[in-house]
């Protein structure tokens, strides 16, 4: 029996390796060709000219500006709307709560593009009676809406398993109000308001597609640069660029885990 | 604490940012380019059914790959120990925060002629092109949709309670009649959710195919971003469809998940 149980621990290793090496093959390779002299696949001699290229050029620079304001600010307003959507809706009942909670689901399941044209739509409208242009507003808004919802179903499950008691307890124990719902309700919370957080934080970053159709003519973020750099000619520079943002995505989950082994520690050591 | 108050905002919000858009996109493809009521766009949708079909063939086929590969994959971390868990679900989502292009421009260096696979294979002397095909597309979706289906299914497998498993021990089962009465029902919701995220954004998605596969697997999507520059009623038009398919496949997807979820 423990013979078995042996190899199949060892196939279940291999199987996760296998996956592993898919996921991070096309991303090593990336990163070995940004320290590559020569221009094309073949390997010319070590350098790191490409990285030296990619901070002189305002272009990338001011777009990777533009994408983490864009993605701090989004996801920053989508998790205060979404948790405060999240206690409202919970005190709807029956048929109108159901239908409050599948239209907030509609940006998630409606494809992304068909946002992207649609808000677009509204936008040009909107810009034609009020006399203003897609840009930096435009997106923010977009990047919001499809925020919002991921923050809804993080928070809503956190809520409904709150024991509903705790407010009146807090108040019977002293608390005013604003004390009872910001130490007890968000308290309670915190760990979907903040997994809403960083998944929005996560598709703001990454979004491509929303952004695309509701940037107008001069707004660039990230994915805006790299698209029209793929397709004007194919630069390394790329490839330094998503080495250093390979890298600074290993850092802040290395930081995020060790924070939660930490927490988990501190908190095994008081009981 | 009972108040709807705080939903307020919200609500607003979608009425305006969700609502009134797709509403735009509905009266955009009833309408010909004066504003007038006409059905042209509907026809001139049709001339897209071939692409329509190779879309839903590309995801159908890349979600049924994400969900062999996957299905195995959550159930094997959750037998591993908790830290450990929490490792590899680290892992998995890491290459997810890289940016959605860069990802796909990853396997354009790795596929192209000359590029490391070719270069590999070359010296063993077996000599293909790689690129601009339809398994390419298909391996550029399974790349960047597979943690969409891993995540759902290991969620709700790691959410099974030991004395299930346990009890059916108790009561005779071995390990296969565990999997099969057990944690194969309980874990059907996570693979509804899985396929769901997985289909819907790869059926939609635009790119993929332009930058790794052929001319004739062009997609939905590409030709909704192509035309809805100069033509936005045709756009409109294929966008609703698109919409509504999916709509009714969520519906379908919603049916056939509760239905498991009684028997």
């Amino acid at each position: 029996m423990k013979k078995t149980n042996k190899k199949s621990g060892i196939l279940s290793k291999i199987y996760i390796a296998l996956i592993m090496v898919f996921l991070y093959a096309p991303i090593a390779v990336l990163i070995f060709y940004s320290f590559n002299k020569g221009k094309s696949t073949v390997w010319k001699g070590f350098s790191l000219k490409w990285y030296e290229q990619l901070f002189k050029d305002d272009n990338i620079m001011n777009a990777l500006g533009n994408t983490i304001i864009i993605a701090v600010l989004a996801s920053f307003f989508a998790t205060i709307l979404g948790t405060a959507a999240a206690i409202g809706i919970n005190n709807f009942k029956g048929k109108k709560r159901v239908l409050i909670q599948n239209a907030s689901n509609i940006p998630i399941i409606s494809p992304d593009i068909v946002m992207g044209v649609s808000l677009m739509l509204l936008f040009t409208f909107l810009g034609v009676m009020f006399n203003f242009e897609m840009g930096f507003v435009t997106v923010l808004i977009s990047h919001i809406c499809f925020c919002v919802p991921f923050v809804v179903l993080n928070v809503m499950p956190r809520i409904r398993r709150m024991d509903s008691s705790i407010y009146g307890a807090a108040l019977d124990l002293g608390c005013n109000q604003w004390q009872a719902f910001y130490k007890v309700i968000i308290h309670e919370l915190m760990p979907g308001i903040f997994s809403g957080l960083l998944m929005s934080f996560t598709y703001s970053l990454d979004d491509f597609i929303i952004t695309y159709f509701t940037r107008g003519a001069k707004f660039q973020n990230l994915s805006i640069e790299i698209y029209s750099m793929t397709h004007r000619r194919i630069s390394p520079k790329i490839n330094a660029l998503s080495a250093l943002l390979f890298l600074a995505v290993l850092i802040i989950m290395i930081i995020i885990n060790l924070r939660e082994r930490h927490e988990e520690k501190v908190k095994s050591q008081k009981t | 604490m009972k108040s709807r108050k705080p939903s307020i905002p919200y609500i607003i919000w979608m009425v305006i940012f969700t609502m009134i858009p797709i509403i735009m996109i509905g009266c955009t493809a009833f309408t010909d380019k004066n504003g007038n009521f006409s059905l042209e766009p509907f026809a001139n949708a049709f001339f897209y059914t071939g692409v329509f079909m190779k879309s839903l063939w590309i995801a159908l086929i890349s979600t049924a790959i994400c969900l062999l590969l996957a299905y195995p994959l959550a159930y094997l971390i959750t037998k591993m120990r908790h830290s450990t868990q929490n490792t590899v679900i680290m892992l998995m989502m890491i290459p997810m925060w890289m940016n959605f292009l860069l990802r796909i421009y990853a396997w354009v260096t790795l596929l192209q002629d000359n590029g490391p696979i070719d270069m590999l294979l070359s010296m063993l002397g077996i000599h293909a092109t790689y690129i601009g095909n339809t398994g390419a597309v298909v391996l550029g979706m399974v790349y960047e949709y597979l943690p969409f289906m891993v995540l759902p299914i290991y969620t709700v497998m790691s959410k099974i309670d030991g004395g299930l498993i346990e009890a059916a021990q108790d009561l005779g089962s071995n390990s296969l009649a565990v999997f099969r009465k057990v944690i194969f029902p309980l874990s059907i919701p996570g693979v509804i959710s899985g396929i769901t995220m997985v289909f819907v954004p790869s059926a939609s998605t635009f790119l993929v195919s332009q930058y790794l596969g052929g001319t004739d697997d062009i997609m939905i999507g590409d030709i909704i971003d192509k035309i809805f520059w100069t033509d936005q009623n045709t756009g409109s038009a294929i966008s609703l469809i698109l919409m509504v398919f999916i709509f009714v496949f969520l519906i379908l997807m919603n049916f056939f998940g509760d239905e498991e979820a009684i028997a």
